[in-house]
């Protein structure tokens, strides 16, 4: 099994071999965390520190849990971007929270490349939680293992993404694994919500979502922020919601099994309405489940893990 | 006080001079051009196998002082231009006061005097404060020594006042330098706006903000009659609109920077905050096109944006990093590089904007290698390759994305008003 990075930085540069592997690694700790019991030694004596430059409760805690199951020590460090403005740089910050000699850091930011300079500076391996409007590889990972359960496969699949493509770091990382999975991606959005030449990466593109859902295996619906009206983005809620929510009459005319995905929190009514939401379609809650198996992956191979260390854990 | 320079090749495009002759300099004055010369008493300096060209006239610099010396002070901002082979500059009035009253001019221009190591010519605001509010009092800044008038990088967005300033300013003879960005569009963009930015996830800057405002300011000269140079020009739609005018007759004079023919946004990938500058590095179509406005002269001229910044403004997030980048030390060799030795310019046309085209803009008696003339020479070899090292910079900021590029082009030594200041990497 092809894994030999140190750090996670985007699914952009990952191979096909490398996803899978870490797809892979992920189904057999979903197996443990189906157990009374769930967890391993795997990283004992380890440390990871989940640096979040920007508030989540939901990436945060799911880093948290993925890391105690493999038995790390952990510790969150929260840091608000106005203490880091008072003339400490990130860097320094960066340097304070690795000279207490940690293994592996977590870091969100709300600036696109944050990871990247982190790990040029930092001995510490790197997991990109979310930077800017970048990638989000971990949400791209536990969105294809959720994908794999349900369909047993990727490749083929019709993925519609929808919504505000241009901020989305999850609509990026979805992207590259997705297509290199070889999945057909259709991305759907207004054409302001479109970013900049976005159709050269191997997907299309509509700003139609009742015509693009046809024959789609999942809908994948992102979340729409509200204050982009103010830029002028989308004339109005009502307006976005009426061309691009996904209610029931829209899920009709896709596959009868197609799986709607979210990344969360939702806005309910907005992009996505409730009764879609909570229908036997809905693998939302599913993805939160398998974000932990897909982290504790990441992490388990970054420290350099063998998958079948895994298999003598009986996962 | 004489010096011959022997053994060199001047070239003299002002005066459409080029061949091997020695070059006689008397009390800061070029006094004989021509073969064998012979003159008793004189400092021999031996140029053999290097190009003689006038100093180069950069009129896109930011010295930072006063207010900002620890990026750059006037001291060190001219000793990088030295060593550039830059023997005049144009200043930049974004600093703390800005340079928009007279005192300032006058703190700028005796400081250069007992500071400095070469020409400064400082620029002053277009409105006060270059808040884009009220206009400054151009008379009195003219009359105190400034040479042009900008807002630069906080362009006026207000079209009525940008028409009332250049109409003031069109009395005064002096050029309106104008940074073209509406920043209604570029908002907190960081980058170009391409496949680029959207991959990278950093907020992009359109090139018609650039290019529509270009048209907006040659149009609002061409109506008042005022002197206008449109900056760092960076893409095809402005070098496009650019061009349209000159040929439509409507006047107008405008500079490239090395970066916009040398680099794409593609190298911004590293998130390296020396790649990021405003307006921003864009797509190969438009490196191609700032290299064809050059060649058919639709650009006059080649200038820094010298835009020294500290390490506490760079080392930091790609979105927080100031924007800018320092330029003095490598403006010849990249000249040199990229368009000489490509074979896109000739050597003739290339110091032509280096330092013919920018003297004739801003009004000043330089540029040429004639009898008569002040002593601002430099000389540069065109055959040795060396790599570029920040380390050794002159300059009090290292903020180059051009660390480690090998380039040729190296400036051998620097004549300012008859004296050698520069020779061999030495500042004499």
């Amino acid at each position: 099994m092809p894994f030999k990075r140190k750090h996670l930085i985007g699914l952009e540069d990952l191979t096909p071999e490398e996803i899978k592997s870490l797809l892979d690694t992920a189904e057999a700790f979903k197996s443990i965390s189906n157990r009374q019991v769930k967890k391993v030694p795997s990283l004992r004596g380890r440390t990871v520190v989940n640096l979040f430059f920007e508030n989540s409760t939901r990436t945060r805690t799911s880093f948290e849990l993925a890391a105690k199951r493999l038995s790390a020590d952990v510790i969150n460090f929260s840091v608000s971007t106005s203490s880091v403005s008072k003339g400490e740089t990130l860097i320094d910050t960066a340097r304070t929270i690795e000279a207490l000699e940690s293994d592996m850091v977590v870091v969100r930011h709300s600036c696109s490349g944050v990871p990247l300079l982190l790990s040029n500076v930092l001995r510490s391996s790197i997991i990109n939680a979310g930077d800017g409007m970048h990638e989000h590889p971990t949400q791209g990972l536990l969105d294809m293992l959720t994908i794999r359960d349900k369909k047993k496969k990727i490749e083929g699949l019709k993925v519609v993404i929808s919504g505000d493509i241009a901020h989305s770091r999850v609509a990026r990382s979805n992207i590259y694994g997705l297509t290199k999975m070889g999945a057909k991606v259709t991305l759907v959005g207004p054409p302001t919500l479109l970013p900049k030449d976005i159709d050269r990466l191997d997907v299309k593109v509509e700003n139609d979502l009742r015509h693009a859902v046809k024959d789609a295996d999942v809908i994948y619906m992102l979340r729409i922020q509200l204050e982009r009206q103010k830029r002028s983005l989308f004339p109005s809620i009502r307006e976005y919601s009426m061309f691009f929510g996904l209610d029931e009459s829209v899920l009709k005319l896709a596959k009868p099994d197609a799986m709607v995905m979210h990344p969360g929190p939702m806005n309910r009514g907005v992009e996505i309405s409730p009764e879609v939401a909570d229908c036997k379609q809905s693998v939302i809650n599913d993805q939160v489940t398998n974000g932990i198996a897909a982290r504790m992956a990441v992490l388990f191979l970054l420290a350099g893990g063998e998958a079948n260390e895994i298999a003598a854990y009986g996962g | 006080m004489k010096l011959l320079l022997t053994g060199g090749e001047v070239v003299d495009p002002a005066n459409k001079v080029r061949g091997r002759f020695d070059l006689l300099i008397e009390d800061g004055k070029i006094t004989k051009v021509g073969k064998d010369i012979r003159a008793d008493g004189a400092k021999i300096l031996d140029v053999s196998g290097k190009i003689i060209s006038p100093g180069l006239i950069d009129m896109h610099v930011h010295l930072r002082e006063p207010g900002f010396e620890y990026k750059e002070t006037i001291e060190t901002g001219t000793r990088a231009a030295l060593a550039g082979g830059v023997t005049t500059v144009a200043c930049m009035p974004n600093t703390e006061p800005v340079i928009d009253n007279a005192a300032v001019v006058e703190l700028v221009i005796s400081k250069a005097k007992s500071e400095g190591v070469i020409n400064v010519l400082p620029i002053a605001s277009i409105t006060k404060g270059a808040k884009g509010e009220e206009v400054s009092e151009l008379g009195s800044l003219a009359k105190s020594g400034a040479i042009a008038f900008s807002d630069d990088a906080a362009p006026v967005m207000n079209a009525e006042l940008m028409r009332r300033a250049m109409e003031y300013a069109s009395q005064f003879d002096l050029p309106v330098i104008t940074h073209c960005e509406d920043k209604n569009m570029t908002l907190d963009g960081v980058m170009n706006e391409s496949f680029t930015s959207t991959v990278l996830g950093l907020r992009g800057m359109p090139d018609i903000a650039e290019s529509i405002m270009a048209y907006r300011n040659i149009e609002i000269a061409n109506y008042t009659g005022a002197k206008v140079h449109i900056a760092h020009v960076s893409c095809k739609a402005t070098v496009d609109v650019i061009r349209w005018a000159k040929k439509t007759g409507l006047n107008v004079t405008c500079e490239t920077a090395p970066h916009y023919f040398t680099l794409t946004d593609e190298a911004v990938k590293s998130y390296d905050t020396n790649t990021k500058m405003n307006p921003p590095l864009r797509t190969k179509e438009d490196v191609e096109a700032v290299i064809e406005g050059l060649v058919d002269g639709t650009i006059d001229c080649i200038a820094t944006d010298h835009a020294p910044h500290g390490r506490i403004d760079k080392e930091v997030e790609f979105n927080t990093a100031s924007f800018g980048i320092i330029g003095l030390e490598t403006l010849l060799p990249l000249a040199i590089t990229e368009l000489v030795i490509t074979k896109r310019l000739t050597l003739e046309q290339a110091i032509e904007k280096l330092s013919v085209r920018p003297a004739a803009i801003l009004g000043i008696k330089k540029g040429s290698l004639k009898i008569g003339e002040d002593a601002d020479i430099t000389v540069f070899d065109m055959e040795n390759e060396y790599a570029v090292d920040t380390s050794k910079f002159f300059s009090k900021s290292k903020n180059s994305p051009f660390n480690g590029r090998k380039l040729k082009g190296e400036i051998s030594a620097v004549i300012v008003g008859g004296t050698l200041k520069f020779k061999d990497g030495k500042i004499l």
